[in-house]
């Protein structure tokens, strides 16, 4: 085992809820609000990730990604669609000439915990599959216990077997309790080549918060400081309102700026949040209060 | 986006600016390593509506009770328009009388009802404010020129919260002082600022009306309003007359109430200047005095801190109320290993900061209250020039109008340096260096004042070390201008005596004998 | 036991060693700088010994020594200050019969007076010996704020305070004025117009005590030489004065507001007066300490 580590960076968790806190004091209106929803739904990951998954629900979903609406008059694609490895090349398919990646969770997603063997063979086959995207667990276990080193050569290691892909690197943070692993965790997850650092994998009650974000934020904020590259941060779970949603672009805007308010940087990993997006969208359209009967389920 | 700042007032300022909207597309950080903070998404104004104010022309002096129409006149104006609000009556030295007989007919009345009714009265007060919170924060930002933000979220709730703190005690006076007997003092003068109108009033009157004193109290003369809005509150709670009363003007109706032969006790919250005046003033009367004057709080960065909590807390530190706070952190002690990255933090944060109309709810920092203190901070700004010391300033748009100055921060400043040991009371940070804890505290405490401090480190053990060492008031621990009603907050040496907020804050409003 | 400074009790054509009053300064006993004294008398006018005559530069000197041994006192543990007061009493009372027979040389009292008044002060300075460890549990708080923080505030010495004891009780009113000042980690700088000479004594108590130096200066002298001086000079912080409010308080007050200085006018009882429980009082520590409000975040 080698000693690596990363330089540790103390959060306090009073002040940094204080200021996620003074992101939601921000008034969203008018033109600004709807450039925010328009980002939102460009921001997306549509996800799917049930065990009762089948073929025809990832092509409804895709048909969802590639034209959220079809009631709603230029609204834009997601950004991507996201699902289990079995189901990439349903939804290459199903996507072939649009703008919306394919990302999968790979690495035995959600917990991580199979032999490194088999998640690498998981990746390598997801990767032929076509996805553009994957989506990796880290071992929380091994950072929990002390073992940084393990974090970075993993993600090393799966960034070998897809270097052309987008490699988002989902860090779990509701198992890893503070803010100072959390921030630990992040940083190690750059360290081995990430191109995005994700909260969460949706599985467990603890998903993405604006602090949590925030800390992500800040990591790679720090990161691009000190060397110039740019690192995304996706939030993932937990994000069902719009309001939510925009809260979190101001924190972007105010913590990592212009740069970041893009996809190829900052994502939502969401399953219900387009809905409301799209209910204030059409509210915003037609100057009066939505129905859910007016958008439709998917 | 930067055209017209205050940086051309000042020639050698370093503008903090984000870089260009163009450029930001152009370059998109190939290479860059600043960060972009433009205008590729803009907020949308969001002013909050000035109808809720319920302003009327004029506003009398509250005496018994009854405002009084008489008496010269003085206008209020909105300091970020220069427009006329309203116009408030003067209380000349017959006026004062007035009050201060006024309370003192009411005193026995007061004292004498049971605590828990006098606790009713001022949980009504609270109650009240709250529920006319939205006007009362509109009040506030128009009268002071202050983020709507701050007035909706920090002041007008406080001021409920003081009250409501306070009607609690009212009832368990005998239990606040171990073996002591207490009692009301009588009538209170209380004079208070204009930085946070509302709030001061809070202060003062929650403590001392429920220790079973009456008060006679004068606002500063450019934030009158809303005392005067709780004015009109004490009259629907049906406070009995007297037992606050309220007289507007500026130095000579403060000078004929805390010269008045008939307080038992004043109280004062403003400058240093005009406390020591005070001092001299009740010398050999007898009358009680506290006060609570100014400041130059050391914000002391270890490097071992959380920094970008750190950065947080400078910010809130000397950005709050555009810097006019007793308690702000103006001074900003760095260790010299971690002084680059905190103010290359610090510039990046300074950049996001919003500057302008003080009524649209996304503004960060707002009107100075009048010409007279831009001009006072404008005046210490070209003086720190003068003596040396570099000034970084950020480039923005100014409204035409109003009181307004950017936030600024200089660096290359030495301790002997006017700025930084005057109290500026604007948004002004000065920051300099250390190497050691010992440096540190010495440089923190090489001050004629004491009022607050911040010490930042994740090692518990160091920072409750050096927070016994700041001799200060109020010491911020990871943090800055935390306040509640419960904590009790006062300074040392030049920055007065007594507390405020808290069982310690009732101690200044009674008599209490062991 | 013969007593040197009594010329009615000589044993045997000896004459006896007269002693030498100096000021307590700095730990040191010390001779004023401008070489003035007084003549003292004792309570039948006669002849007892010169004491010094402080002069503005000795009470300069005395702030110095003061200021200089402030971090030590006011930084050692608050235990660790009772035991060093409660000394006091210790050595105070192993000197019954050299104050009793001070009191009633230089106060005028009976034997009985004197016993009673130097058992007042033994016992009053024991009681604030006991506060040193108490008074900030006491009168501290943890404050419940709304935030999630953890919120206290403590009493810290207020620092160099100076004491102008009463006039009427030469023992009792000094310690009386003395110990509150002290207990809470002040250094204090006491200047003595009456009963100099059992001031000094009483200095010698603090010497052989475990007091470290410049804790207590005493000077002896004349109040109007140095009032403008205790008022003006800017590195006192705090003054408890002892007397009938009138003219030289309000001046006191008003050179006082230069600096903000804290000050806290006494009228000063009748001698009997003192001795009563009454003047025990826990206002008097709250007078001499400054409270500091602290805050720090509490999460994880």
């Amino acid at each position: 085992m080698s000693s690596f580590s990363v330089s540790r960076v103390p959060v306090d968790a009073v002040g940094l809820e204080a200021r996620a806190k003074s992101f939601t004091k921000r008034s969203i209106k008018a033109a600004s609000k709807h450039q925010a929803l328009q980002w939102i739904i460009g921001m997306m990951d549509l996800t799917t990730l049930e065990g009762a998954d089948t073929e025809s629900k990832v092509r409804r979903l895709c048909q969802k990604a590639r034209r959220p609406s079809a009631e709603l008059a230029k609204v834009p694609p997601v950004a991507a669609v996201c699902v289990y490895p079995p189901f990439v090349s349903v939804a290459c398919e199903a996507l072939r000439d649009t703008p919306v990646q394919v990302a999968a969770v790979a690495t035995s997603f959600p917990n991580g915990q199979s032999f490194f063997s088999l998640r690498l063979e998981e990746v390598r086959q997801t990767v032929e599959a076509g996805a553009d995207e994957i989506d990796m667990v880290i071992s929380r276990g091994a950072l929990l216990s002390g073992d940084e080193a393990r974090i970075v050569d993993e993600v090393a290691a799966v960034k070998e077997l897809c270097p052309k892909q987008h490699l988002k690197v989902i860090l779990e943070t509701g198992e890893l309790e503070t803010y100072d692993r959390i921030r630990q965790a992040a940083q190690l997850a750059i360290e081995g080549g990430a191109d995005f650092v994700k909260t969460s994998t949706g599985k467990i009650g603890l998903a993405a918060t604006l602090p949590i974000t925030l800390v992500l934020l800040e990591a790679v904020r720090d990161h691009f400081l000190a060397t110039g590259k740019l690192v995304g941060v996706k939030a993932a779970g937990g994000i069902r309102t719009a309001k939510q949603a925009w809260q979190y672009l101001v924190m972007v805007k105010e913590t990592v700026g212009d740069r970041w308010l893009d996809p190829s940087l900052f994502r939502f990993g969401a399953s219900s949040l387009l809905q409301d997006v799209l209910l204030q969208w059409d509210r915003a359209a037609a100057g009066r209060y939505s129905s859910s009967n007016l958008i439709g389920l998917d | 986006m930067t055209k017209e700042s205050t940086s051309a007032k000042f020639p050698l300022v370093h503008p903090i600016e984000p870089l260009s909207p163009a450029a930001s597309r152009e370059e998109s950080g190939q290479g860059v390593k600043d960060l972009l903070f433009g205008d590729l998404w803009e907020y949308a104004p969001a002013p909050e509506s000035s109808e809720v104010s319920g302003a009327r022309d004029h506003y009398g002096n509250f005496i018994e009770g009854q405002f009084e129409d008489g008496g010269e006149r003085f206008a209020s104006h909105n300091p970020a328009t220069e427009e006329l609000l309203f116009e408030v009556s003067t209380a000349d030295e017959a006026c004062v009388d007035r009050a201060v007989t006024a309370a003192r007919r009411a005193l026995p009345r007061w004292s004498g009802l049971p605590g828990v009714e006098r606790g009713k009265f001022l949980y009504r007060l609270g109650r009240v404010i709250q529920e006319r919170s939205r006007e009362l924060a509109v009040c506030e930002t128009l009268d002071n020129g202050k983020p709507i933000k701050e007035s909706r979220d920090v002041d007008v709730p406080l001021a409920a919260a003081h009250f409501l703190y306070y009607a609690g005690w009212a009832d368990k006076l005998t239990y606040a002082f171990p073996g002591a007997k207490v009692a009301p003092l009588g009538v209170v003068g209380q004079v208070i600022p204009w930085n946070f109108p509302l709030l001061m009033a809070a202060w003062k009157i929650a403590p001392a009306l429920a220790a079973g004193n009456t008060v006679v109290l004068k606002p500063a003369p450019t934030t009158p309003w809303t005392a005067s809005r709780l004015a009109e509150i004490l009259q629907e709670i049906e406070l009995p007359p007297g037992v606050v009363n309220i007289v507007h003007g500026a130095d000579a109706t403060g000078r004929a109430l805390v010269g008045h032969s008939g307080l038992d006790k004043v109280s004062f919250t403003g400058s240093t200047e005009v406390g020591k005046e005070i001092q001299r003033k009740l010398a050999g009367t007898g009358t009680r005095l506290t006060l609570e004057l100014g400041g130059k709080g050391a914000n002391v960065i270890f490097e071992d801190a959380p920094l970008d909590q750190a950065v947080e807390g400078i910010v809130q530190g000397i950005y709050f109320n555009q810097g006019q706070v007793c308690c702000a952190g103006s001074r900003l002690l760095v260790q010299e290993s971690v002084h680059d990255l905190v103010l290359a933090k610090l510039r990046q944060r300074v950049a996001t900061l919003r500057v302008g109309d003080p009524m649209d709810k996304n503004t960060d920092v707002g009107a100075l209250n009048s010409a007279e203190q831009r001009d006072k901070v404008q005046r210490l700004s070209e003086i720190g020039l003068q003596e040396g010391a570099s000034m970084h300033q950020l480039a923005c748009d100014l409204p035409e109008k109003g009181y307004f100055f950017a936030p600024t921060y200089f660096t290359e400043v030495s301790a002997s340096h006017r700025i930084a040991r005057e109290e500026i009371f604007g948004p002004v940070l000065t920051v300099q260096t250390f190497r050691t804890v010992k440096e540190a505290v010495d440089l923190a405490n090489n001050t004629r004042y004491g009022l607050s401090a911040g010490v930042w480190s994740d090692k518990g053990s160091k920072l409750f070390q050096v927070a016994g060492a700041m001799r200060a008031g109020v010491v911020w621990g990871n943090s800055f201008n935390q306040f509640d009603p419960g904590s009790p907050f006062g300074g040392y040496q030049e920055s007065g005596f007594g507390r405020e907020g808290g069982r310690h804050g009732l101690r200044p409003y009674l008599e209490v004998r062991s | 036991m013969s007593d040197p400074q009594n010329p009615e009790s000589p044993s045997q054509g000896r004459q006896p060693v007269a002693k030498t009053y100096k000021m307590f300064v700095g730990g040191q006993f010390v001779r004023s700088e401008g070489g003035k004294v007084l003549r003292q008398e004792n309570s039948q006018g006669e002849f007892l010994a010169n004491t010094v005559r402080a002069s503005r530069k000795d009470l300069r000197d005395a702030v110095v020594g003061a200021r200089k041994a402030l971090g030590g006192w006011s930084g050692r543990g608050a235990f660790q200050r009772s035991q060093v007061m409660y000394r006091v009493c210790e050595v105070l009372e192993s000197r019954r019969e050299l104050f009793e027979q001070s009191l009633q040389r230089v106060a005028g009292m009976s034997r009985e007076q004197a016993q009673q008044e130097l058992d007042v002060a033994i016992d009053r300075w024991f009681w604030y010996s006991g506060w040193c460890d108490k008074f900030a549990q006491v009168s501290g708080s943890v404050n419940p704020v709304a935030t999630p923080f953890f919120n206290f505030t403590l009493p810290e010495a207020v620092g160099v305070v100076a004491l102008l004891p009463s006039a009427r009780s030469p023992l009792a009113g000094l310690v009386s004025g003395l110990a509150p000042i002290v207990a809470v980690g002040n250094t204090a700088v006491v200047v003595v117009e009456q009963a100099p000479t059992l001031a000094v004594e009483f200095a010698e108590v603090i010497a052989a005590s475990d007091f470290p130096g410049g804790v207590v200066q005493i000077l002896t002298g004349q109040r109007k030489d140095l009032l403008e001086t205790v008022g003006s000079h800017a590195d006192v912080d705090a003054i408890q004065w002892f007397g009938s409010p009138g003219q030289e308080s309000a001046n006191l007050e008003t050179l006082a507001s230069d600096r903000v200085k804290r000050v806290h006018l006494h009228r000063d009882p009748e001698p009997e007066a003192w001795l009563e429980d009454s003047m025990q009082r826990l206002d008097w520590i709250d007078q001499c300490v400054e409270w500091k409000t602290a805050w720090h975040p509490r999460g994880i």
